[in-house]
């Protein structure tokens, strides 16, 4: 890397080396993909999401593939926080790289709880996942409406020592009232889009393909839905915001930080080129450096729409 | 462990109508793979976007190269098979393997379709001294590897659903005809679910000890996204395993068949 670019963003205090984070439920606890990709060189992860008691998740098949895309219905299995906390937290605190909790509740003491216990442990920032289309209590309830969003937002950042990221789902009509909202109550942060609710079906069996019939659609269909959302997020609110959906090269993470992301997370691509991180953040030093900027703050925000 | 490849295609022939063998040339793959590990295999599109995984056929050592046989489904697989030559984008080898124990001195595999692709490895691998394959296809024209089946195993029984080839019956029934004159010491067996919950019961019925090799569509291969899930016994209790980290092979008193 050259000496001479900072690539580094500072998102509600906490200084990530670079914008490139993963995007939770797409990298485990980050375990599986440091065989392939040293962790140190990504600027975050963000988990599984977590919720405060283990959950098994929904039956199989889990996934289908879509043009350009795909559903999942995982349904958030993960072993409870505490779990996280003692057995997969050690593990990522070797790595320079940031760690971001990202929890989801049936309700919002839930959410409290978790923030509260969070708070002891070394995570450095929480994502708090309003916006799960896969689960049916909860959750994605409370993040459909400003109202929802500002009651959790102001509760759950009470029990907060980590700066609050609040994740936003695409399932709704206005997201700049749902971003305002977000803002009002506190939050840190914003992080959009979550994935959109979908179905695919088996025409043979004339059934939906995914067990729990509907499912998230992520992955470079969704890019152009993604771009749009965390542009109008980024234009109402002063805090920052992390753009992504289907980000799979260092331009499409460029766009992300030129309509207004102060970093992007990864999802999908991950699984289709598990280098792809590295490649990104490489991609957007080189990019600094041929329109001759020295830091990611001169591009960060920079597009204007045509008049 | 498995690693993120670049290896060249030695050869892609057609066996028979939609299924084919590709030859690929790794020394990693060839030196490390064990039976039942598969191949996370990058086919390229934005319709074929996610890698596919296929099981790991045959392995030589001698040559740097390992065989996989795919089926053609949709349009994955059929942009796999038409790869001739040039360079495929591998992650491998994936999952855990078919357990080999040299005090199995009888063993027996059972496959279905093209799940009868990776027992042949593992009859390779395999130091037992007897060792039978048995086989079910739909018909005869699906029938392939049956040479390559005979130069490693002592005995192959091969079934088809329409009884154009072999015997007319279900894999299952030979190998309750082959507990009757010789009891395995194990059972393999891979292929579709109905057929491979069939042979488990069969199984256990007759305290034979039995692996199974599960199927599950993927995301990742490697552990990270938990969709490849598949139900097991945990203690008291059941939860999800995931096949590509957990498996593919699990014991068949592991899984939750229901
Ligand atoms: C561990 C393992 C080993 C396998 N070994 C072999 C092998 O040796 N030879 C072989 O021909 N096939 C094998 N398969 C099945 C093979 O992966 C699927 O046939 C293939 O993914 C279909 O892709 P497609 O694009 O052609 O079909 P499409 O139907 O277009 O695929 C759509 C989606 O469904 C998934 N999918 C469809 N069918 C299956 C299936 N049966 N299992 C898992 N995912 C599926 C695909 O991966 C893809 O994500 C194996 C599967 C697993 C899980
Ligand atoms: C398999 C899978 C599991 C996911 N699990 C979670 C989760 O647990 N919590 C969460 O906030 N988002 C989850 N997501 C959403 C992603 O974090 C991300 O918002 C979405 O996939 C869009 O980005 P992408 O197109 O780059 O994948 C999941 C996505 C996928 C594909
Ligand atoms: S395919 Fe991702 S966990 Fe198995």
């Amino acid at each position: 890397m050259s000496d001479n670019i900072d690539l580094s963003t500072n998102i509600a205090g906490v200084q990530f080396d670079n914008p490139v984070i993963m995007a939770s439920g797409t990298y485990g606890f980050g375990k599986e993909y440091s065989e392939y990709v040293d962790l140190n060189q990504i600027g975050g992860i963000s988990v599984k999401g977590l919720t405060l008691k283990e959950r098994k998740g929904n039956k199989p098949p889990r996934i289908a593939e879509t043009p350009a895309g795909i559903l999942n219905s995982v349904g958030l299995q993960n072993p409870g926080v505490e779990v996280f906390i003692k057995e997969d937290l050690p593990f990522l605190k070797k790595y320079k790289t940031k760690i971001i909790a990202n929890i989801a509740g049936n309700t919002i003491e839930e959410y409290c709880e978790m923030a509260e216990i969070l708070g002891d442990s070394q995570v450095d920032a929480i994502e708090m996942n309003v916006s799960c289309p896969n689960v049916k209590a909860g959750c994605l309830a409370f993040g459909t409406s400003p109202k929802g969003i500002e009651e959790i937002t102001s509760a759950v950042k009470k029990y907060c020592k980590q700066p609050l990221i609040v994740k936003l789902t695409p399932n709704v009509s206005d997201i700049k009232s749902i971003a305002m909202a977000a803002e009002g109550a506190g939050a840190d942060c914003i992080s959009l889009i979550n994935t959109i609710l979908g179905l695919a079906i088996d025409i043979n069996k004339k059934k939906p393909i995914l067990a729990n019939n509907f499912g998230g659609l992520s992955g470079p269909a969704v890019k152009p839905i993604a771009l749009r959302m965390v542009y109008e997020a980024a234009h109402s609110v002063k805090i920052p915001v992390i753009g992504m959906g289907g980000i799979s090269s260092w331009e499409d993470a460029v766009e992300f930080i030129l309509v207004g992301a102060s970093a992007v997370m990864v999802g999908t691509a991950n699984f289709v080129n598990p280098t792809i991180p590295i490649e990104i953040v490489n991609g957007i030093e080189k990019y600094l450096e041929h329109h001759g900027h020295t830091g990611l703050d001169e591009i960060i925000g920079k597009m204007d729409l045509n008049d | 462990m498995g690693k993120l490849l670049n290896e060249q295609i030695v050869s892609t022939q057609m066996l028979c109508k939609d299924v084919f063998i590709m030859t690929i040339r790794s020394e990693y793959v060839a030196s490390t793979a064990k039976p039942g590990q598969f191949v996370n295999i990058r086919c390229g599109g934005l319709d074929a976007m996610l890698r596919r995984p296929i099981s790991i056929c045959d392995v030589n050592k001698a040559q740097n190269t390992f065989d996989i046989v795919i089926q053609v489904k949709g349009s994955g697989t059929q942009k796999l098979c038409s790869m001739c030559q040039g360079a495929v984008d591998i992650m491998a080898p994936l999952g855990n393997s078919f357990m080999l124990d040299d005090k199995h001195k009888n063993i027996c595999v059972v496959g279905g379709g093209i799940g009868t692709f990776p027992l042949l490895y593992l009859l390779k691998a395999s130091q037992s001294t007897n060792k039978t394959a048995l086989l079910g296809f739909r018909s005869g024209e699906a029938v392939v590897l049956e040479d390559k089946f005979r130069a490693t195993a002592n005995t192959v029984e091969i079934a088809t659903d329409d009884g154009s080839y072999g015997k007319k019956a279900f894999v299952t029934e030979l190998l309750e005809e082959t507990i009757q004159s010789q009891k395995p010491d194990i059972i393999y067996t891979c292929g579709p679910a109905i057929m491979m919950r069939k042979v488990a019961a069969i199984a256990q019925k007759n305290g034979i000890s039995c692996q199974v090799s599960m199927e599950q569509r993927m995301g990742c291969g490697i552990g990270a996204c938990l969709v490849c899930a598949c139900k097991t016994q945990k203690g008291d209790d059941w939860g999800f395993s995931h096949v590509c980290k957990d498996g593919p092979v699990y014991w068949s008193t592991e899984v939750c068949w229901d």
